[in-house]
């Protein structure tokens, strides 16, 4: 019945639609093209604080009072100056322990505990679940005053242990790990089970081999957050040259004063590392993020 | 070709949970598991926020050990009659609604912009992102030098196009836009990859339908795009809202709370409180009101949540 009815005016319909599609793709390229234009706008005027910090930093001192992009003696000489005034060094030595320290121990202590929550059965596993969820509900900087307290009697303060330990069990990681161990398939486990391999040796050679990009998005972007951390490890060091890189910044502004292009230099040594970071891992921070977002 | 019929047998189900045909052991197994996540989680989570609730009934003082006189509810009522208090409160809150709508509405304008443009996505990846990932303090001293008076790239720049720029930082009335603006400008990436993962997920058909249907981009961004985001915009708002409630950094490194303490946070007051005042009960107690907060917010967009779930 439908083929000899609409035969006929399919024909013209085509043709009909054929036109009015033309025009319709073409306000699709040019809302596209206005999109990209305006995007890119935005993206450029985004750029403009780091470029500006950048130029300043390749100024002599004396001519950053002249609000200018031109340049006319560039210099690295600021960066001398950064590099011998402050124990910059330092805070980043002091950075890279720490947050190496706690992306460890968080993959470690996160994926054993997610693998659990995963593949094991025992009582009280609703309790622990819910016990360790309540956790992410607790935001870190309403325990400030009873940490800091707990990290003076342990005789902790002024070490990388205060600054790393608290970091540790953060709790959205262990569901980072469980989430993707529930989507593993199981057969290889069961052939290794088979062979005779206990549940560590089923965690260390079947599992956690498979589960790199979990363990590469969990790595990353807890160091990256424990790098930038500021607040706990300026209560709890106090030693200029145990300070971490936004620790020790923070203090900058007050030694350089109008020293322009030297705080500007400070804040380019200070960024070059979580740049480096960024442009070597963009992928898996960008993953670790938007998995977060699926999750929820 | 074999596997594929031998394994069905072999493996009657792929179970979804455990089995329970695993061998015997497993609480003992389980226990060694979750034993260095729970130790690390006992001692400096669970057990300080326990600790944090007995310390804001009492005195106690960062030069004394020990817990200090029984205070009862003192410290709350002297924090729920204190001007200071209320303020800083204010001032966070003021700082979220300034905050909040600008870097959900940017963040979605500019990932739908970028979801339509083909080429050159990395670009725009590292324009909007790259700030994210920056420590605050170089974001800080970056933007304290935009701000400073008189030749700070934007009193120069607006006095440019005509504009007198106001005092930002120094000026009460102005400090915290400032603050806003620089936040804006630091954590508007995080959004920004939510929703362009987001809009990874509504399926290409749906736009390609919609365009045969004779369907105009204004039209799609409209029926679609939008309506399919929702979750997304309910995780960024939630995310969004708890991320600016904890503010401190920006505050304590830009302005330290002024001028004036016209912008001290709620962090930056039990900081104050605890840490140069030596108030530690009093500074912990602030802290669960604090907390109260936080965990109403969450609550509120919890429901919320489960509202647009069953909608589903």
């Amino acid at each position: 019945m439908a083929h000899s009815t609409l035969a006929a005016p399919e024909a013209e319909t085509a043709q009909s639609r054929g036109v009015t599609q033309a025009k319709i793709d073409q306000r699709h390229r040019l809302f596209n093209r206005i999109c990209l234009g305006v995007l890119i706008a935005f993206a450029l005027l985004w750029l403009v604080p780091l470029a500006w910090a950048v130029d300043t930093a390749l100024k002599p001192n004396a001519e950053t009072t002249r609000t200018t992009w031109l340049i006319d003696d560039p210099t690295f000489a600021a960066f001398g100056r950064v590099l011998s005034d402050t124990p910059i060094l330092n805070w980043f030595g002091a950075s890279l322990i720490t947050s190496t320290l706690t992306a460890v121990g968080t993959v470690v202590t996160a994926s054993l505990a997610g693998f659990a929550l995963s593949r094991m059965r025992f009582r009280y596993r609703n309790l622990v679940f819910w016990a360790i969820l309540a956790g992410i509900m607790i935001p870190g900087q309403v325990l400030i005053v009873p940490q800091f307290r707990e990290m003076d009697a342990l005789g902790l303060l002024n070490t990388y242990w205060a600054v790393s330990l608290p970091q540790i069990p953060t709790a959205v990681a262990i569901f980072i790990f469980k989430q993707f161990f529930d989507g593993l398939p199981r057969d290889l486990e069961e052939a290794a089970r088979i062979d005779g391999a206990g549940w560590f040796r089923i965690y260390r050679g079947v599992v956690m081999p498979l589960a790199r990009p979990a363990v590469a998005a969990v790595a990353i972007f807890t160091f990256v957050t424990s790098w930038n951390e500021l607040l706990w490890p300026l209560l709890v060091l106090t030693n200029p040259d145990l300070m971490t890189m936004p620790v020790g910044l923070a203090t900058v502004q007050g030694a350089f004063g109008i020293r322009y292009a030297d705080t500007m230099a400070s804040t380019v040594l200070g960024a070059i590392p979580l740049v480096a970071v960024f442009l070597l891992f963009q992928r898996h921070i960008v993953q670790g993020i938007a998995g977060t977002g699926l999750k929820g | 070709m074999s596997t594929e019929t031998v394994t069905p047998a072999a493996r009657p189900v792929q179970p979804p949970e455990p089995s329970t045909a695993r061998p015997p052991g497993q609480g003992r197994a389980a226990t060694g598991f979750l034993l260095p996540f729970g130790l690390l989680y006992l001692a400096f989570i669970l057990g300080p926020a326990v600790y944090g609730l007995i310390m804001s009934f009492f005195d106690a003082s960062l030069v004394r050990p020990g817990l200090g006189g029984f205070a009862g509810f003192g410290n709350y009522t002297e924090a729920l009659q204190s001007a200071d208090f209320w303020s800083s409160l204010w001032h966070t809150l003021w700082f979220t609604i300034l905050t909040t709508p600008p870097l959900i509405v940017l963040a979605f304008v500019f990932a739908l912009l970028a979801d339509r443009v083909s080429r050159g996505r990395w670009f725009f990846r590292l324009a909007f992102f790259a700030p994210f990932i920056l420590p605050s303090a170089v974001v800080a001293l970056i933007w304290i030098f935009m701000y400073t008076p008189e030749l700070g790239l934007l009193e120069v720049g607006l006095a440019k196009i005509g504009v007198t720029a106001p005092a930002w930082l120094g000026d009460p009335t102005w400090a915290m836009p400032s603050l806003a603006v620089t936040t804006i400008w630091w954590t508007l990436g995080f959004n920004f990859i939510l929703y362009l993962a987001g809009l990874q997920e509504i399926p290409r058909d749906l736009y390609e339908a919609s365009a045969i249907d004779g369907a105009g981009p204004w039209q799609q961004i409209r029926r679609i795009t939008i309506p399919m985001l929702g979750r997304t915009t309910t995780l960024v708002a939630v995310l969004q809202v708890i991320a600016s409630l904890k503010v401190f950094d920006q505050m304590y490194l830009m302005t330290t709370g002024g001028p004036d303490f016209a912008t001290r946070s709620v962090l930056q007051y039990v900081y104050d409180q605890g840490f140069t005042n030596f108030r530690l009960g009093y500074a912990a107690a602030v802290s669960m009101l604090f907390f109260l907060v936080v965990l109403a917010v969450s609550a509120v967009w919890f429901t919320i949540v489960r509202r647009q779930e069953k909608e589903v």
